[in-house]
C-alpha cells in the first residue's frame, strides 16, 4: 500500500446500503466478477461501468449500512476503487472491508468539499487533498493495521495455520 | 462502578476481571449461524485458511432459508455446497426447510442468555431477545471462527432505552422499534449496544422483544439486549441461573445515552420508502392506495403476528386486486398457527400463505414487486429495490397495520 | 351417420346439424381462460389493434397462477401488465388461487362447453364433457376480439375402459400406461375419448388427471362422458351443464382401444420425454435430490391424501427437497382441515401456496445441475424443472412420496 496517491472522485450520498451496493438478486452467482456489473445498480445502473481502477468513492453518513453481505466490499475492491471515504462506515461492512483489504477513511467534511470528477490526493494516516484544502484524517487502530498488514484475515489465518 | 449488560456478558465470556466500552478483547464463541446464502463462500475461505477441523462442529448451526425454496438455476448449488461441508467436517446441526435462521437459533434451542453468538447476516442481533450477545459478521471472519472459535470485538458503549407504562391496544413492538429508529436515525446506534428496560420491556412476549432486537441493526446496533426474566426461562426452556439473573443493566453503570418514553406515547407507525428512519405515523398516510401485503420474515412471522393478522382479518376479504402474502417464520410457528385455525382464517380471507423462509423479505422470491407498485410490510429493510424494481415503494409496519391496509386497500390506522 | 362427442360439440358452437372429423368449423366459444404464462403477450398484441375491443367480457376468465408469488420484477411486471387490464376492463381474475385448470374446474367450466385456454392442458376440462383446447396468444386474441374462431372437428381415439384400477395405481398410471402406448404424437389433432363401464370407478380427480395429461399424447382434446360422478360434482359447486353430449353408437371412431385398468402399474416416464415409460419398480434405487407433489395433475386433495398416508409418521430425507403443493386455495383449505398439512409439515416437507411452481421449472424449487426430480407434474422435458442438465422422473403421489421417504426412486410398496 503506498502512503500516498491522486485519484478521481466518484460522490454518493448518506445511507448507501448494502442492497444499493449489490442487489439481493445477484447475490447467488458464482464468483465476485460475476456479480460486479451489478453494483450500485438500483442506484445508479451505469456507475459500474465508468469506475476506472484507481478511483474513489467519497461518501455522506453511514456507508455500507444494512446487511452482512461480504461481497459489498469485496465488489468494490473488484471494481479497482482505492478506497471509500465516508463521513461514517457501518460497523458490518467496516469489518468486511478491513478483513479484505479494502481501504475504508472517515472524514466528517470531505464530501461536501469535493464534486464528481474532481482529483484528490490521499495521504493514508495523514490528510486527503482538494483544490480547496487539507483534510485531517486518523489512523487506524493497533489490530486492525496487523490484519492489514498481513494482508487481510485470509493472509492471516494462513500465517497461523503455517501455510505461508 | 456498575456494569452494562454487554459489559457484563464479555466480561464473563472471557473471564477478565472489568471490561469496559471501548476495550478491544477476544470473545469465546458459543455458538454460530451460517445461511445458505454465504455457506460456498465460507466453505472457500475455511479451506483457503488452511484449517482441517472445526473447533467445535457442536457449535456450529448451518440453516438453509434465503434460497427455500430456490427460484433460479444455480440457487441449490448453495445446498450441494452446504451439504458437502456438513458431511465432511462432522456438521449435524443443519436445517434445509425449517425456517427463518433467527427464528430457529433461539427457538429450536441454540441460544441461551449471556451467550456470545455470531452470524452471516446482519439481523443476528435478533437473540438479543434472551439476553445474548450476537451480532452479524462477513464469512471471512466467520471462516476464522470456525477455525479458531474466537473473535476480537470492541466492547461497544450502550444506549439505555428505558419504556414504562402500557401500549395503546392497536401498537405493537414493531412501532416502538420503528419510532426508535426514527428518533435514533440509522446511524445512530453504530458501534454500540441498545440495552432495553422499564415495565412495557418486562410486560412484553419473547416474541415481541425479539422484533425489537432484530431490527436494532437499522440504527446500527451492534447488538440489542433484554434481561432475561421468567419469560426468558420459559421460553428457552431453563431455570435461570444467578449469573443469568445479574445480566441487568446496572444503576451505576456508565451509559452513553438515556432513551426514555411513556408507552401511552407511541402510535401506529410506517417506515417510509426509502430509509428504515424515515418514520410517519399510520394517521398522516391514510388513503395511500398499495398492491401488495407482507406479513413475515424474522422481525414479524411469529405466530403472535399471525393472530394479530387474522384478528383484522376474520370474516374480511384482502381488497380485491391486492395481493396478502403470509409467510410464517418457521416450520414449528406454521404448525402453530395451522393448530389454532389462523392459517385457516388467514387462508379464507384470500392469504397466500408461503412455506416458512426469507423469501420476499431478501428479495430473492415469494413476490417481487416491479415498477410503480407499493407495498406493506413486517420484514426489516425498506431499502431501494430490496423486493424489486428501484420504484418500488416499501413502507414498514405492524402486522396490525399490515392487516389493515390490505383489507383497506391503501394504509389505516389499525382498530 | 352418428356422431362422437367432439362432433356434437363443435357442431353446438358452431350452430349446424352435423359435423364430421376433418371438417373447418367456426364456432362460438363458451369461454377464454388465460394465465399468467402468456396473457402479457396478449396484451400486448391487443394493444396493437386497430379498434381493440372484447367480444364478451363475461366469458373471460384470467388466472395468475405459473409464478406466484413473483419471483422476479420481470414476473412481477407481467402480472401488473394483466391485472391492471383486468380490473380496467372487469375480466374474471383470480391471483392465487390456484392452478389455472383446477380453478376452472371449480368454478367455470360447464358440461358442453367449447373452451379455448392460453395453455396446453386445457384438454383436462374434458373431465367434465366439455371441449377445452389449448391456443397461442395469437388465437386467443382473435377469440377474444370476435367471440369465435375456427376449429378443424378432430378424429376421435375411444378407450374403451373395463375393470378397476388395482390397489396402489393410480389414474396417471393409466394415463401415462396409454401415452407410452400411443406415443407422444399418438393422439396428434386428434381427440381422446374415455368410455365404459371402468369410468364410473374414477373420480373426477382421477379423469382431470387423465384428461390434463392427453396432450401429451398430442391430443387436441380429451373428453369423458357425464355421469353421476360428473353431475355429483357439477351439483356441489352449483352449476348446470351447458348440454350433455354421448357418442353415438354409429359413431366413427379412428380407432378404438380397449383397456383393463385391472392390469395398470405403477408407471415411471423417464427423462425427457412423457412416453418414455416403465413400470416404476424398474428405476427402483435412482438417487434424487427434489420430489414434487402437486401440478393442476396431481395436486388435487385425494393425491395428498395418497401423499399423507404413506408419510405420516415417517421423514423426508434430510437431503431431499419434498415440495408439497395443492393445486388450489379450496384444496389447500380442505388438506388443512383434514389434517393433511399438519403430516407434511410434521414430516419435513416444503408446502407451498397453490401454484404452478415445480412443474414448469420456474418461481420455486427449481433444480440444478445434474439434479434428479421425481414429480406429480406433467412434463420431463430436457430442463423443464431448472437446470438445462438435470433430469426429471415423472410418477404418481404415492411413488414420489415414498422416493421423498427414502431419497432413491422407491414404490409405496417397498416401503416397509
Amino acid at each position: 500500500m503506498s502512503e500516498k496517491f491522486t485519484a478521481k472522485v466518484w460522490v454518493l450520498g448518506d445511507d448507501i446500503d448494502t442492497d444499493i451496493i449489490i442487489p439481493t438478486e445477484y447475490l447467488a452467482l458464482k464468483t465476485v466478477e460475476d456479480m460486479k456489473p451489478y453494483a450500485f445498480s438500483p442506484l445508479r445502473p451505469e456507475l459500474a461501468g465508468q469506475i476506472q481502477p484507481g478511483d474513489i468513492i467519497v461518501a455522506g453518513k453511514n456507508f455500507g449500512c444494512g446487511s452482512s453481505r461480504e461481497q459489498a466490499p469485496e465488489i468494490i475492491k473488484a471494481l479497482g476503487i482505492r478506497c471509500v471515504v465516508a463521513k461514517s462506515f457501518a460497523r458490518i461492512f467496516f469489518r468486511n472491508a478491513i478483513n479484505n483489504g479494502l481501504l475504508l477513511i472517515e472524514n466528517p467534511n470531505i464530501q461536501e468539499a469535493v464534486k464528481e470528477g474532481d482529483q484528490v490526493e490521499v495521504e493514508i494516516n495523514h490528510c486527503i487533498r482538494t483544490a480547496d484544502g487539507e483534510f485531517p484524517i486518523a489512523s487506524l487502530p493497533q489490530n486492525l493495521v496487523d490484519i492489514i498488514n498481513a494482508g487481510g484475515l485470509v493472509k492471516a489465518m494462513r500465517k497461523r495455520n503455517g501455510l505461508d | 462502578m456498575g456494569y452494562t449488560i454487554i459489559e457484563k456478558i464479555i466480561q464473563k465470556n472471557t473471564g477478565l476481571d472489568s471490561v469496559k466500552a471501548g476495550d478491544i478483547v477476544n470473545v469465546n464463541v458459543d455458538r454460530v449461524m451460517i445461511h445458505d446464502i454465504f455457506i460456498p463462500f465460507v466453505a472457500d475461505k475455511f479451506e483457503e485458511m488452511g484449517f482441517q477441523k472445526l473447533w467445535d462442529p457442536d457449535k456450529v448451526v448451518l440453516i438453509y432459508d434465503h434460497l427455500v425454496p430456490a427460484s433460479q438455476i444455480d440457487d441449490t448449488r448453495h445446498f450441494q455446497k452446504g451439504n458437502a461441508f456438513a458431511e465432511k467436517y462432522g456438521l449435524k446441526n443443519v436445517h434445509r426447510s425449517d425456517g427463518i435462521c433467527h427464528q430457529l437459533m433461539t427457538e429450536a434451542g441454540y441460544v441461551k442468555p449471556g451467550n456470545v453468538v455470531f452470524g452471516t447476516d446482519s439481523h443476528t442481533t435478533t437473540y438479543g431477545c434472551v439476553g445474548a450477545f450476537s451480532s452479524g459478521i462477513g464469512y471471512t471472519e466467520m471462516a476464522s471462527i470456525l477455525g479458531t472459535g474466537i473473535l476480537w470485538v470492541k466492547v461497544p458503549e450502550t444506549i439505555r432505552v428505558n419504556i414504562e407504562g402500557e401500549l395503546p391496544s392497536n401498537v405493537t413492538s414493531k412501532d416502538i422499534i420503528l419510532r426508535l429508529i426514527g428518533d435514533l436515525g440509522a446511524d445512530g446506534a453504530t458501534y454500540k449496544a441498545l440495552e432495553f428496560s422499564g415495565s412495557t420491556i418486562e410486560n412484553m412476549s419473547v416474541a415481541s422483544r425479539m422484533t425489537m432486537s432484530n431490527m436494532a441493526i437499522e440504527a446500527g446496533a451492534k447488538c440489542a439486549l433484554f434481561s432475561p426474566d421468567e419469560k426468558t426461562a420459559e421460553y428457552c426452556e431453563i431455570t435461570l441461573t444467578d449469573i443469568e439473573k445479574d445480566l441487568i443493566g446496572d444503576a451505576d453503570a456508565s451509559y452513553v445515552r438515556v432513551i426514555n418514553y411513556r408507552a401511552e406515547d407511541f402510535v401506529p407507525v410506517l417506515a417510509c420508502p426509502s430509509q428504515v428512519d424515515n418514520i410517519k405515523p399510520a394517521s398522516e398516510l391514510i388513503g395511500t392506495k398499495i398492491d401488495q401485503v407482507f406479513i413475515g420474515s424474522c422481525t414479524n412471522g411469529r405466530l403472535e403476528d399471525l393472530m394479530c393478522a387474522a384478528k383484522i382479518l376474520k370474516g374480511k376479504k384482502v381488497s380485491p386486486f391486492v395481493k396478502l402474502i403470509i409467510t410464517p417464520a418457521s416450520r414449528k410457528i406454521y404448525r402453530q398457527a395451522l393448530a389454532n385455525g389462523t392459517l385457516q382464517t388467514l387462508s379464507e380471507a384470500g392469504a397466500i400463505i408461503t412455506h416458512p423462509g426469507c423469501g420476499l423479505c431478501c428479495g430473492r422470491t415469494g413476490g417481487i414487486l416491479t415498477d410503480g407498485e407499493r407495498v406493506v410490510a413486517t420484514n426489516n429493510r425498506n431499502f431501494l429495490g430490496r423486493m424489486g424494481t428501484s420504484k418500488v415503494e416499501i413502507y414498514l409496519a405492524s402486522p396490525a397495520t399490515a392487516a389493515a391496509a390490505a383489507v383497506a386497500g391503501e394504509i389505516v390506522v389499525p382498530q | 351417420m352418428g356422431m362422437t362427442m367432439a362432433e356434437k360439440i363443435i357442431a353446438c358452437a358452431a350452430g349446424v346439424e352435423q359435423a364430421k372429423a376433418g371438417e373447418i368449423h367456426t364456432v362460438e366459444l363458451d369461454r377464454l381462460m388465460s394465465n399468467d404464462g402468456t396473457t402479457h403477450l396478449t396484451i400486448d398484441m391487443y394493444n396493437k389493434l386497430k379498434n381493440p375491443h372484447i367480444s364478451d367480457i363475461s366469458k373471460l376468465v384470467w388466472i395468475v397462477d405459473h409464478n406466484i408469488p413473483s419471483d422476479s420484477p420481470k414476473t412481477a411486471a407481467s402480472h401488473k401488465k394483466m391485472r391492471d387490464f383486468a380490473r380496467a376492463n372487469n375480466i374474471t381474475f383470480y391471483e392465487g388461487e390456484g392452478v389455472c385448470h383446477q380453478v376452472m374446474m371449480e368454478k367455470h367450466v360447464r358440461p358442453g362447453e367449447l373452451i379455448f385456454g392460453a395453455d396446453s392442458h386445457t384438454c383436462a376440462y374434458g373431465a367434465l364433457g366439455a371441449f377445452g383446447t389449448g391456443v397461442g396468444c395469437t388465437d386467443y386474441l382473435y377469440a377474444m376480439v370476435t367471440g369465435t374462431s375456427w376449429v378443424m372437428v378432430p378424429e376421435t381415439l375411444r378407450f374403451n375402459l373395463t375393470g378397476k384400477l388395482p390397489e396402489g395405481s393410480y389414474a396417471r398410471d393409466l394415463i401415462l400406461t396409454i401415452i407410452g402406448q400411443i406415443g407422444a404424437n399418438g393422439a396428434n389433432y386428434k381427440c381422446m375419448e374415455f368410455a365404459g363401464e371402468g369410468l364410473s370407478t374414477l373420480s373426477m380427480s382421477d379423469r382431470i388427471s387423465i384428461c390434463n395429461l392427453c396432450v401429451e399424447a398430442g391430443a387436441k382434446t380429451a373428453l369423458m362422458e357425464v355421469d353421476e360422478v360428473a353431475q355429483e360434482y357439477l351439483n356441489q359447486r352449483g352449476r348446470e351443464p351447458k348440454a350433455l353430449f354421448f357418442s353415438d353408437d354409429d359413431a366413427e371412431f379412428a380407432q378404438v382401444y380397449d383397456i383393463d385398468l385391472s392390469k395398470i402399474v405403477p408407471i415411471v416416464a423417464k427423462p425427457h420425454f412423457v412416453d418414455n415409460v416403465v413400470p416404476a419398480a424398474e428405476c427402483a434405487g435412482t438417487k434424487i435430490d427434489e420430489a414434487f407433489l402437486g401440478s393442476c395433475n396431481n395436486g388435487r386433495l385425494e393425491d395428498l391424501r395418497v401423499g399423507a398416508s404413506i408419510i405420516r409418521g415417517k421423514k423426508v430425507h434430510p437431503l431431499v427437497r419434498f415440495l408439497v403443493v395443492p393445486a388450489s386455495r379450496e384444496v389447500y383449505q380442505a388438506a388443512m382441515e383434514e389434517g393433511l398439512i399438519d403430516i407434511f409439515m410434521e414430516a419435513g416437507a416444503i408446502v407451498m401456496n397453490p401454484n404452478c411452481s415445480v412443474c414448469w421449472g420456474s418461481c420455486q424449487g427449481v433444480i440444478g445441475e445434474n439434479e434428479v426430480l421425481i414429480s406429480t407434474g406433467t412434463r420431463n422435458f430436457k430442463g423443464r424443472a431448472g437446470h438445462r442438465n438435470s433430469y426429471v422422473y415423472l410418477a404418481n403421489a404415492a411413488t414420489v412420496t415414498a422416493s421423498a421417504i427414502t431419497g432413491e426412486i422407491t414404490t409405496a410398496d417397498m416401503l416397509v
